[in-house]
């Protein structure tokens, strides 16, 4: 945090300086009210009091400029340091890799990157406008009043004690509550979630009463919660109020004894009362500053996490240049992988090779492996041992944004990004022409559904891409892989979203496409891979068989045991 | 306004409440406007040297300690109350908000999305109760200390009281002038604001795409300029709203200032007292801050107005139709019959002329291209939506004619996206049957082929699943969701088969689970699965919300139409 303060050094300087002056001034205009009654009324000069008056006058001027001064300071440096720190936190989350991408979640990245950096930001204003003056006031408040009077000022000493100390305990009781009420908050958002996610099942149960019930037990639980702390709180005006008012009552009855003996005068018994108010409201600004900063204590703390964090995959050590492309595509020789803290092997020692212009299917249940191996040839994550080879060359010796050049997927999950068609087709390959597009829109099954719209490749998709199905998704999925003519294609259970008939002519027009071109199909369905040239089987973490779909319905037992799952027996055998 | 009234009526049982934080409002703020004039009088005791009466002074003083604490008890029985009273508000108004999703038509549910409602539930309520409720009473005793000081000023003196009644418009002039600058700059940045975001969030979801093709600097630049261009905004936003502050502070200590003067050559000529004084320059110095806390709450009051709003067009949405007075439905053989059925969900015709009946223990298999309207099917037969014509029986009885929950008891759904909620694996299974005992939970999830699996999970079936369900597989879900309908056990079965990502040996468990549920019952199936559409009675063929062809699997391979086709293209070789 300390680069993002000096980076704005000067606002974080200047600011709660002028911020001083101003209180400093405040803190004479007690005094110089004082001499008006003492002086300017006691020895009936107007002439003095009108003196005075232009004192005040300068006073509250100056202060004015002065606040506006701190106050400039503090939207630049608030604002500054919260573009700073998204800038950071942004490319610090472009870098990521899957695993530190899985580790924090998707979701809980954008709440740092918005709302606590907004937090930080609110917490980055009241310390250049507020942490300074409050403490300086109080403190100010007491030397004026021990320099009025030495015996007085015990009275505000006490009681400025006995404020902070219900000040304390109150928030120190209160901060805690404050964090169980959102967990239970948490809670009943969970239970409204539920039940519109699962709201067909809660109805086919007729459970509605059931789930209502529990609905208010929890809302009950919360407003329990919300009314203690509440009351609490509740707590902190009056008392401070009736304090800070008993001590004036205090200086009132003492003061008039020493002024009865001479030793002080009306005036100043007056500024000690205009003093303590000045205690009070300044112990009241800075509770508020306090509860600003425990949140955004919270904050830092988070976004901080983010930011120590270091990609687990790095291009360090890459080399710019061309390799032989007609080299094997893919090779793995001897691989092995695991997730951090897990003792089973995702992949146990596996070995086969991809040979250049060849479609090759890897096919294997959920967990087997097989999108580790995407994974690991696009480089989301590094082998734990043995060697991957992209064209002949260590997967490692290649720049992100080279491999990403020849090497485009079409990922699992259909994202596309708001803006137009053709912005998105145009994500792999921002020079690519029209005619490219259309070619890549063609093969991919999605030129009528594109040629309906009245607006064509202009057509804007919205967020979350409602206005497409999820197979219109898909291929545009697909198409935008196929822009910029990838060397190698991996299809990774890219088919799911497709019907049969789509599903067989979409692989007819990839094959049909570009020869030269290596395809690699991830995929559940034996349909989808029955027809490729090497077939990978994949079985908990090894490779338990390779070849085509004939040799492999006759040899391997798991290969047979997936295929009568999907197919029948003669199914199986029609080419 | 329509807003509030309706508001009111859900803080109606808690009137007391309301009426006892309004007076305690009242008695405390006048009780502290009163501390200054006892402060002033007891400064006016103490005069000078020798003449300080004592005697005056303690009675002063005893007063002043009675005034401030019974302020101080009226100020807390007021924050008590309005707590209360916002609290159990909103407890209520969450109650009606979440039962009413429960009456909802589904339309409205599939229509919305889901964090809008659940920001309704939450969010959303708890502003209007904080802007609103807590609102009124700070509007209230920030009038009222308005008025109040007013009063006391007046009656201390009227012409100085009549000076700072003028030079108040002075301070709320400066104040709307620089609140008039920051709305614009605020609604600018607001803007700025929520397309950052929004551009982060998608980034960030999209993460593994950026990646993937290489476009991490392009994102980084783009966001970077949205940043710099908010940033530029920003500042002056918040510069503005800044300078609120310091300028009616400045206007104050302008008041101050005169206050003093005038007020000291007033003292010289007798009029008023120094103790009168020092009333009136503590009155000054709190007498305008009620004016910014106003406009700050009249902004919340905007804010909760239109978060008001959102919740009472929530809880006026057509619910589905009381069905409390029809009968039950009860012994069912299923039967189920559609004549002549429609439907859509807009204006285009979706589903039209919909026939065909299904014999007690049927399997029907519905096949077809992606929405052609196989899933609109099973929201019609439980009645999630209603059809638009032609009538649906079951055992001959009008499914409208009949309570929609003992309908929906006859129905074992099994849906693609399985539905497990936060609790234990046992209370999962026991959803639909909780008066089930263990062992007949164990003997479900037996017949479900779940109970292998569980047992080996280390809690077993006191397992709890989280709300992400991170500790089970897909495929595992699905079979929890099949125990749950069997323990059920009622005479018809909806299922949409699973596609894809569910490993093979599961499949295979589910494929004997799905069999097991099959048995003696008339079933509806979304088929994918070759198996299970070439083994059903019958096969409906649909299209653009159409039955195109119907018949056994052998009839309509020779038929040659659309399901022979979409049954070649899965061998087409490329």
């Amino acid at each position: 945090m300390k680069k993002y303060f000096s980076l704005y050094k000067k606002q974080f300087i200047l600011g709660p300086a002028f911020k001083l002056c101003e209180a400093i001034l405040e803190l004479f205009v007690p005094l110089v009210v004082a001499r008006i009654i003492d002086r300017g009324i006691a020895q009936a000069d107007r002439a003095y009091i009108f003196k005075m008056g232009g004192v005040l006058f300068a006073l509250a001027f100056f202060g004015v400029v002065f606040a506006l001064i701190c106050q400039y300071c503090a939207a630049v440096a608030q604002q500054g340091v919260g573009t700073q720190l998204r800038n950071d936190l942004f490319r610090k989350i472009n870098s990521f890799s899957e695993k530190e991408l899985s580790r924090f979640g998707t979701a809980s990245l954008t709440t740092r990157i918005t709302n606590d950096i907004t937090q930080i930001q609110s917490a980055v204003a009241m310390l250049i406008r507020l942490v300074f003056r409050s403490p300086f006031l109080i403190a100010g408040s007491l030397i004026m009043a021990v320099a009025l009077d030495r015996k007085m000022s015990i009275i505000f000493i006490v009681s400025a004690v006995i404020v902070s100390l219900i000040l304390y305990l109150i928030l120190s009781k209160s901060i805690p509550l404050y964090k169980k009420i959102q967990a239970k908050l948490d809670r009943l958002s969970g239970i409204v979630k539920d039940n519109l996610s699962g709201v067909r099942v809660v109805r086919a149960f007729a459970k509605t009463d059931y789930e209502t019930e529990r609905f208010e037990e929890s809302n009950e639980e919360l407003t329990r919660r919300n009314i203690r702390a509440g009351n609490l709180s509740a707590l902190l005006n009056p008392l401070t109020f009736a304090i800070l008012n008993s001590a004036i009552v205090l200086i009132l009855h003492f003061g008039a004894i020493n002024v009865n003996v001479g030793r002080l005068t009306q005036g100043q018994v007056l500024a000690f009362t205009n003093y303590m108010t000045q205690i009070l409201l300044s112990i009241i600004v800075f509770s508020n500053v306090i509860v600003i900063f425990t949140k955004a204590g919270a904050s830092v703390a988070r976004v901080k996490e983010v930011l120590e964090t270091n990609a687990s995959v790095t291009d360090d050590g890459a080399e710019d240049f061309t390799p032989d492309f007609t080299k094997p595509a893919v090779s793995f020789n001897n691989v092995s992988f695991s997730f951090e803290g897990s003792e089973e092997k995702v992949l146990d020692g596996i070995s086969f090779e991809i040979l250049s212009g060849q479609t090759v299917g890897i096919i294997g249940g959920t967990g087997s492996g097989k999108s580790t191996v995407v994974n690991l040839i696009m480089r989301s994550f590094d082998a734990e041992s043995g060697e991957i080879k992209i064209f002949g060359e260590d997967v490692g010796k290649y720049r992100f944004s080279s491999l990403r050049k020849f090497l485009h997927t079409v990922p699992q999950k259909n994202t596309l990004f708001s803006g137009t068609i053709r912005e998105n087709l145009l994500f792999g390959n921002p020079e690519a022409s029209d005619a490219e597009l259309e070619s890549a829109v063609k093969t991919a099954q999605a030129e009528e559904f594109v040629r309906k719209l009245s607006d064509g490749l202009d057509h804007v998709i919205n967020t979350d891409s409602k206005n497409l199905s999820g197979g219109q998704r898909q291929r545009l999925c697909i198409a935008r892989a196929l822009v910029g003519d990838p060397k190698i294609l991996i299809l990774d259970d890219s088919f799911s979203a497709l019907d049969f008939a789509t599903d067989a002519r979409l692989r007819k027009a990839l094959s049909e496409d570009r020869s030269d071109r290596t395809v690699i199909i991830v995929s559940q369905r034996v349909n989808t891979v029955k027809n490729a040239d090497n077939i990978i089987v994949i079985n908990e973490g090894k490779i338990s068989a390779q070849g085509t779909h004939g040799e492999l319905f006759g040899s391997s037992g798991v290969y047979r045991e997936i295929c009568l799952s999907q197919l029948s027996e003669s199914e199986v055998a029609a080419e | 306004m329509k807003t509030l009234f309706e508001l009111i009526k859900y803080a109606k049982p808690f009137r007391v409440s309301f009426i006892l934080s309004v007076l305690s409002a009242l008695a405390g703020i006048s009780l502290s406007l009163a501390v200054p004039v006892l402060i002033g009088r007891g400064v006016d005791c103490a005069a000078g040297r020798d003449s300080v009466d004592f005697v005056s002074l303690k009675r002063v003083c005893i007063e002043l300690v009675c005034v401030i604490l019974l302020s101080a008890f009226f100020q807390w029985l007021m924050s008590y109350c309005s707590n209360k009273l916002s609290y159990k508000t909103v407890k209520l108004l969450r109650n009606e908000v979440f039962a009413k999703l429960n009456r909802l038509s589904l339309g409205y549910i599939d229509s919305k999305s889901p964090g809008d409602i659940i920001n309704s539930v939450t969010t959303d309520i708890d502003v209007v109760a904080m802007g609103l409720l807590q609102g009124f009473t700070q509007v209230l005793s920030g009038i009222v200390t308005i008025l109040g000081t007013l009063i006391f000023m007046f009656l201390i003196n009227p012409y100085i009281a009549l000076a700072v009644v003028l030079l108040t418009p002075l301070s709320l002039f400066m104040a709307s002038f620089i609140a008039k600058r920051a709305h614009k700059k605020y609604t600018q940045q607001a803007k700025l604001r929520g397309k950052l975001t929004g551009y982060a969030c998608e980034m960030i979801d999209g993460a593994g795409v950026v990646k993937a093709f290489g476009r991490e600097n392009e994102t980084q630049k783009q966001y970077e300029e949205m940043n710099l261009e908010w940033e530029k905004v920003g500042v002056m936003a918040h510069f503005y709203s800044a300078m609120t502050n310091p300028m009616t502070r400045f206007v104050n200590a302008l008041i101050y200032g005169l206050v003093a003067v005038f007020g000291g050559v007033l003292v010289i000529g007798g009029t008023i007292t120094v103790g009168a004084l020092a009333s009136f320059l503590a009155y000054c110095s709190q007498y305008t801050k009620p004016f910014n806390e106003i406009s700050a709450v009249i902004a919340e009051f905007q804010n909760a107005i239109s978060s008001a709003q959102r919740v009472f067009n929530l809880l006026s949405e057509p619910e589905e139709e009381s069905d409390e007075a029809l009968p039950e439905l009860e012994n069912v053989r299923g039967e189920v019959k559609l004549q002549n059925v429609c439907f859509s969900y807009d204006k285009n015709d979706f589903i039209k002329d919909l026939s065909f009946t299904a014999m007690p223990g049927q399997t029907v298999a519905l096949v077809g291209p992606t929405g052609c309207g196989k899933t609109t099917l099973i929201n019609l037969l439980m009645r999630f939506y209603d059809s638009k014509g032609g009538v649906i029986t079951l055992d001959g009885h009008d499914i409208t004619s009949v309570t929609r929950n003992s309908l929906r008891g006859q129905f074992a759904m099994v849906l693609q996206d399985t539905w497990l909620f936060s609790g234990t694996i046992y209370e999962n299974i026991a959803y639909g049957k909780p008066q089930a005992d263990r062992s007949e939970v164990i003997a479900a999830a037996k017949r479900a082929y779940a109970h292998s699996f569980i047992s080996r999970l280390p809690g077993g079936y006191d397992t709890i699943i989280n709300e992400s369900n991170d500790n089970l597989s897909q495929g595992q879900k699905q079979l929890i969701c099949i125990a749950r309908v069997m323990l059920m056990d009622p005479p018809i079965l909806l299922l949409d088969e699973a596609t894809s990502s569910i490993d093979t040996r599961t499949e295979l468990k589910i494929q004997k689970a799905f069999a097991q549920l099959l048995e003696g019952r008339t079933s509806f199936i979304v088929a994918h699965r070759l198996s299970t559409i070439k083994n059903a009675d019958t096969i409906l063929v649909m299209q653009d919300g159409k039955i195109v062809e119907r018949g056994t699997h052998t009839e309509l391979l020779e038929h040659g139409g659309l399901y022979k086709k979409l049954y070649e293209s899965q061998f087409a070789v490329y």
